[in-house]
């Protein structure tokens, strides 16, 4: 089972969720952090790291004694990302989406790729629970293309029972890189105005993408009750509330896990979890 | 005419909450949420929308099941995964999401069977609000381009800005570090990343600091929720200066931020001799106070 935890709005506790579900079971899984622009999830985990990949994107590269100018390369490419001008071919690799076309429409074989760096995606094991991995994609500074270096992290999926994916936020193409295909999407939300925006943004990507969903209501007590009545009207069951308390605030603020300073938060995660895998089987049954 | 955008890696560390108290402290001047994909500021400044547009953010392809012979080469080009066969058919279709809109199944299919039009993947608008004019949009659920929606509103907002001879442009940025903030930082004056004492928060700063520090554009820093962990706060401030930010102050943990929220106000408005209130101020006028903020990005 691969369970996606995202949240419209940033900073509503992903993380928190995500890391503290990990380790709470004692489960065959992994935890991969696709939020490859600022992955957080090893800050609360500690993952011993033992091996790191390079994400490249194939972008082209144009061999001028071959290429007659004929312009087929600069006609295609949608992204500005080729152009010739009089004698030169220049080409911009960061305007690159690597989809090819290029390559395949010169007709003197002139093109050719060639391997732009773009992150990276480290692997390793976790302490919590025993045998666990972990996975994570960065993405390198200045690069714009997070979903490849997300997808590079989402092909380590498959090698335990159950998978945790900790997504990005917002609700444009990286977050769905990071929920598509997964069969449970866990939201994390904060009872306040912004919270909600994001959260009715977030639940339509979970609708378009047709996987079932659950509410976390993170912070609860500190704002109103619109998070509460939209669920309920939209039907999305609230799987767990975790109040506001500043020993919560303090202990993230260190690196702790939740389960680590307030222990009894152990079996609430633990039934999280039961309550996921049984709307997910649900699901399968209908 | 001066931009300052105001960014903080992780996501939830106050950033609209401050630039919309920054709003009503500005005097002359016009908002901009680059935040296209979860955009939040519309909801404190309860805007006065006066035009709408459409955001034609790029192309999709898409197979005419009548013309489409079941060759399969659409599916062998494409990079993305689009491509599916459609079960007992003997065709293709192409999935939307997953399309990137190069275009190349569609030059190149031999049956000319794959349109490849324009769609509208959001909307821009242009408002008015009670502390002045405001630029703002909305990218559409699942799309892609949100780099290039937030290049759109900013160089909108610029235009605007020039032309009504507004003092400053405050600009309420995206999380992260990928597309979307790159396209929110080019040009203006300084960043102002608004961090909190967490290990995240110090962690995703980082991250934000060497991207504006990669593209030249001066950073600033201030700490929301201090005093959650003050030795991590302090451990902020040495960190801003060993990577030659300046540091322009702190402010508490302070419900008053939820509470306005909840009123659709700032907190300069609701809760206006607040600690925090006090601190925002201090901040304000250290920020304008910059040397990147005394220089005209654009005449």
């Amino acid at each position: 089972m691969i369970i996606s935890i995202a949240s419209g709005k940033g900073g509503t506790g992903k993380t928190t969720v995500a890391t503290n579900l990990c380790a709470s079971l004692d489960a065959d899984l992994m935890l991969l952090d696709c939020d490859v622009e600022e992955p957080n999830a090893h800050l609360f985990l500690n993952p011993n790291i033992t091996e790191e990949k390079k994400v490249n994107a194939p972008v082209p590269k144009v061999d001028l004694s071959l290429c007659t100018r004929c312009k087929k390369c600069m006609e295609i490419c949608r992204y500005g990302a080729i152009a010739v001008a009089g004698k030169a071919v220049v080409t911009f690799p960061e305007l690159c989406h690597s989809c090819g076309g290029c390559m395949v429409v010169c007709p003197e074989k002139a093109i050719t790729e060639t391997d732009r760096f773009i992150g990276t995606v480290e692997t390793g094991s976790l302490g919590l629970p025993e045998g666990a991995s972990f996975g994570q994609g960065l993405l390198d500074i200045g690069q714009v293309m997070a979903p490849p270096v997300i997808k590079q992290v989402r092909q380590l999926e498959g090698q335990k029972k159950l998978t945790i994916i900790d997504a990005p936020p917002g609700t444009s193409c990286p977050v769905i890189a990071a929920m598509k295909g997964t069969d449970f999407v866990l939201l994390v939300t904060e009872p306040t105005p912004f919270g909600l925006h994001d959260l009715t943004l977030a639940v339509e990507a979970v609708k378009l993408l047709d996987i079932p969903c659950g509410l976390v209501i993170n912070r609860a007590g500190l704002g109103n009750d619109g998070v509460n009545n939209y669920a309920q009207k939209e039907n999305i069951p609230i799987l767990l509330e975790i109040p506001f308390d500043k020993r919560i605030a303090s202990a993230y603020s260190k690196g702790e896990l939740l389960v680590r300073a307030l222990p009894e938060y152990k079996e609430i995660f633990k039934g999280l979890y039961t309550s996921i895998e049984a709307l997910v089987n649900r699901k399968g049954a209908a | 005419m001066k931009e300052l955008v105001i960014l903080s890696g992780k996501g939830g560390t106050g950033k609209t909450s401050l630039t919309s108290a920054f709003a009503s402290l500005a005097g002359n001047m016009m908002l901009c949420d680059a935040d296209v994909d979860a955009a939040d500021l519309h909801l404190i400044m309860n805007p006065d929308i006066r035009e709408t547009h459409d955001f034609a953010g790029g192309y999709e392809a898409q197979i005419i099941p009548d013309a489409c012979t079941g060759c399969g080469q659409c599916m062998e080009l494409c990079r993305f995964d689009a491509v599916k066969p459609v079960q007992d058919a003997g065709i293709f279709h192409i999935n939307g999401l997953d399309c990137e809109g190069c275009g190349v199944c569609a030059d190149l299919c031999p049956e000319s069977a794959i349109t490849f039009e324009e769609k509208i993947c959001g909307q821009w608008f242009a408002s008015g609000t009670r502390f002045g004019d405001m630029i703002h949009a909305r990218l559409g659920i699942a799309e892609e381009n949100s780099g290039r929606l937030v290049a759109l509103v900013r160089e909108e907002a610029r235009k605007r800005v020039l032309a009504a001879r507004i003092d400053i442009l405050l600009t309420d940025g995206p999380p992260g570090i990928g597309c979307p903030v790159i396209a929110s930082i080019g040009q203006a004056n300084a960043v102002l990343i608004v961090t909190e004492p967490t290990v995240s928060g110090i962690h995703d700063m980082e991250r934000v600091a060497q991207l504006a520090a990669h593209f030249k554009i001066p950073a600033m820093v201030c700490i929301n929720k201090y005093d959650l962990n003050p030795d991590q706060a302090r451990a902020i401030e040495v960190i801003a200066e060993k990577r030659n930010m300046a540091y322009v102050g702190k402010i508490p943990f302070d419900p008053a931020f939820t509470k306005a929220m909840i009123q659709c106000k700032t907190i300069m408005e609701t809760h206006g001799d607040s600690p925090a209130a006090t601190q925002i101020r201090q901040i304000w006028n250290r920020v304008m106070a910059h040397p990147a903020m005394k220089m005209d990005r654009l005449c």
